[in-house]
């Protein structure tokens, strides 16, 4: 039944009603009138959707493009060298972006080191822990960090993290786990360890509020299973929630992980954008985010200017790896078996 | 071995709601004893008490005395996990860890209690499911597959496995069939005919032919009391309170 008229939505239970309907219908050719239109607005609307769905793929093609175009003079000069120099000198005309790459690397893993025991810790509290009352304020706050512009994060790093950085953790950490090799030499205040930290904050909202979700959405019959094979909280916790939520975790993850790649201002306003690959998180560092916003307006010259699109080029497939990598964790981690229990 | 399960002056409250009022009753050992009513009675309410799963629930409270075997379940030093591993329950809809193999779902209870034994586990594992009827359909695909691939019958045998498996004494069952077809529902039944001889089983179920085939005997709750409670034959036979024998008639409910 196609035609969408009224007649034809009676039960037709023998021949003789099916021939009266279709009488009906014959009689009013409006009903047929508006089938056309309404067939018309299906083809039409497919098209719509589809040209969406086609638009995302132009965007990004368009993207590659122009920055595989524009970073030319760049790559034919330094080809691979590019990713594994250590020297951006633009006076004498000597770009190697590795300093760049470690940066955004280093400074996204500080920060899913410190940001996902964290999330979990506050989406496990605020779903299998808090009374009523506590969870939904907890949940708008979390929300709210999250639509805090990110030059506010910035300067807040400036003026508090910074400083507390400087004469409290830093000092502690070099007397702690200074023989690491991670922490030493002076504490600036500015520098990796505070880009990592500031960077967690920022991302602690996204993993948190998505981990949250899909914990909630967990069957309360599956808590109620292990509680009832005489398990603890804890054990309630790892077995039906962190284990049945598992996928769902890991692309929070990866979200996170997204914004933390490629957040530029207020890790430019803290790192202290000196393009070294030191091994202590007390140095200053700088991220591919940071280099292009820091010096794209003053590149001059074709070489400079290709060789900061470059860098774009390296944070995108930079992010595109870490993303690829991330999907196929997921992958071998739940092979096989569904992601959640079905029909409950 | 069944214990026998003996319940004085229960009440239990969802909030400032009074679920239950002042419920007094004595199970047998290995009796199997079926719990019927109208839906909102309060019989899953009961049963949820037996194992302490009721004060799961947040703004829950019981009061009342529960005995399992010689241990007072609400006593002050009776740690409710401890409560938990002693009385098996299977719920109304079947709920099988999807993420663990059919493997890990019997095992599961185990390994929370340290067992690391793999030689042991096998066997356990394996008494388990057969026990529950359904070694023969899975033992080729004990590791590969996962609980919740089984059709809905199987996984509901499936988690009976898995509450057999840590050998408790009394087997709590919330309408285990409620949720199957009648071929999986005759399964369930004969498998508890069958389960009764090591265990003592208390069951849900709104469904009067099924208490009337599996319990030795059963109880009617209303509105949170506990009408009658006599042998089966006698509650649908010849009850001896007209509400019983209204609702068994299907007057109401």
């Amino acid at each position: 039944m196609v035609a969408p008229h009224n007649a034809l939505r009676k039960p037709v239970s023998s021949g003789d009603q099916a021939e009266s309907v279709m009488r009906v219908v014959a009689e009013k050719p409006i009903a047929v009138r508006r089938s056309f239109a309404d067939r018309f607005a299906d083809a039409g609307f497919r098209w719509l959707i589809t040209l969406c769905a086609l638009s995302v793929l132009a965007i990004v093609g368009f993207f590659v493009y122009e920055l595989i175009v524009n970073s030319q003079p760049s790559l034919k000069e330094f080809g691979w060298h590019f990713f594994v120099g250590q020297d951006w000198d633009p006076v004498s005309g000597e770009f190697g972006a590795l300093p760049f790459i470690y940066g955004t690397l280093v400074s996204s893993f500080l920060a899913l080191l410190i940001a996902v025991p964290l999330s979990l810790g506050v989406a496990i509290y605020v779903t299998e822990m808090a009374p009523g009352w506590v969870r939904t304020p907890i949940s708008f706050l979390m929300e709210l960090l999250a639509a805090i512009p990110s030059v506010i994060y910035g300067l807040w790093a400036i003026f508090v993290l910074a400083p507390i950085l400087r004469v409290y953790v830093g000092p502690a950490l070099a007397k702690s786990l200074g023989w690491t090799g991670f922490f030493s030499g002076p504490v600036y205040g500015i520098g990796m360890l505070a880009a990592g930290v500031i960077l967690s904050i920022m991302i602690v909202p996204i993993i948190a509020s998505i981990t949250r979700d899909v914990m909630a959405a967990i069957p309360q019959t599956q808590r109620e299973a292990v509680l009832a094979l005489g398990a603890t909280r804890w054990e309630m916790v790892r077995i039906a929630v962190l284990r049945n939520a598992r996928t769902g975790i890991i692309g929070a993850i990866i979200l996170g992980l997204g914004r933390a790649l490629g957040e530029t201002m207020a890790v430019t306003m803290v790192i202290g954008n000196r393009p070294d690959i030191t091994k202590s998180l007390f140095a200053p560092a700088y991220t591919m985010a940071s280099v292009i916003a820091n010096e794209f307006t003053e590149a001059t010259g074709t070489l400079y200017a290709s060789a900061i699109v470059e860098v774009g080029l390296a944070l995108f497939l930079v992010t595109l790896i870490v993303n690829a990598l991330a999907q196929m964790l997921v992958w071998m981690t739940t092979r096989g078996m569904p992601s959640r229990a079905h029909g409950q | 071995m069944g214990v026998g399960i003996e319940v004085r002056n229960l009440k239990a409250w969802y909030g400032n709601t009074e679920a239950l009022h002042s419920v007094n009753m004595q199970m047998g050992a290995n009796q199997v004893t079926a719990l019927i009513g109208p839906s909102g009675c309060g019989k899953s309410t009961f049963v949820r008490c037996l194992n302490r799963m009721h004060e799961t629930i947040p703004g829950t409270k019981v009061e009342g005395d529960v005995r399992i075997g010689s241990t007072d379940i609400y006593a002050n030093g009776t740690p409710a996990v401890e409560v938990r591993r002693r009385v098996g329950m299977v719920f109304q809809k079947p709920n099988p860890f999807p993420t663990m193999s059919i493997y890990d779902n019997v095992a599961a209870g185990l390994k929370l209690n340290g067992f690391r034994n793999r030689h042991r586990l096998d066997e356990i594992v394996e008494k388990s499911l057969k026990q529950a009827a359904l070694w023969d359909e899975v033992k080729d695909t004990l590791k590969k597959k996962s609980g919740a691939s089984l059709s809905g019958g199987q996984q509901q045998r499936l988690c009976i496995a898995r509450a057999l498996a840590v050998e408790p004494e009394v087997l709590l069952m919330d309408e285990p069939a409620s949720a199957l077809d009648p071929i999986s529902t005759g399964k369930i039944e004969e498998l508890i005919d069958e389960l009764k001889a090591n265990y003592t089983i208390v069951i849900v179920t709104h469904n009067m032919q099924q208490a009337a085939r599996v319990a030795g005997f059963t109880g009617f709750f209303l509105l949170g009391t506990l009408v009658e409670f006599d042998k089966t034959e006698k509650i649908f036979t010849n009850p001896s309170d007209k509400r019983t024998e209204d609702y068994i008639t299907g007057r109401f409910g």
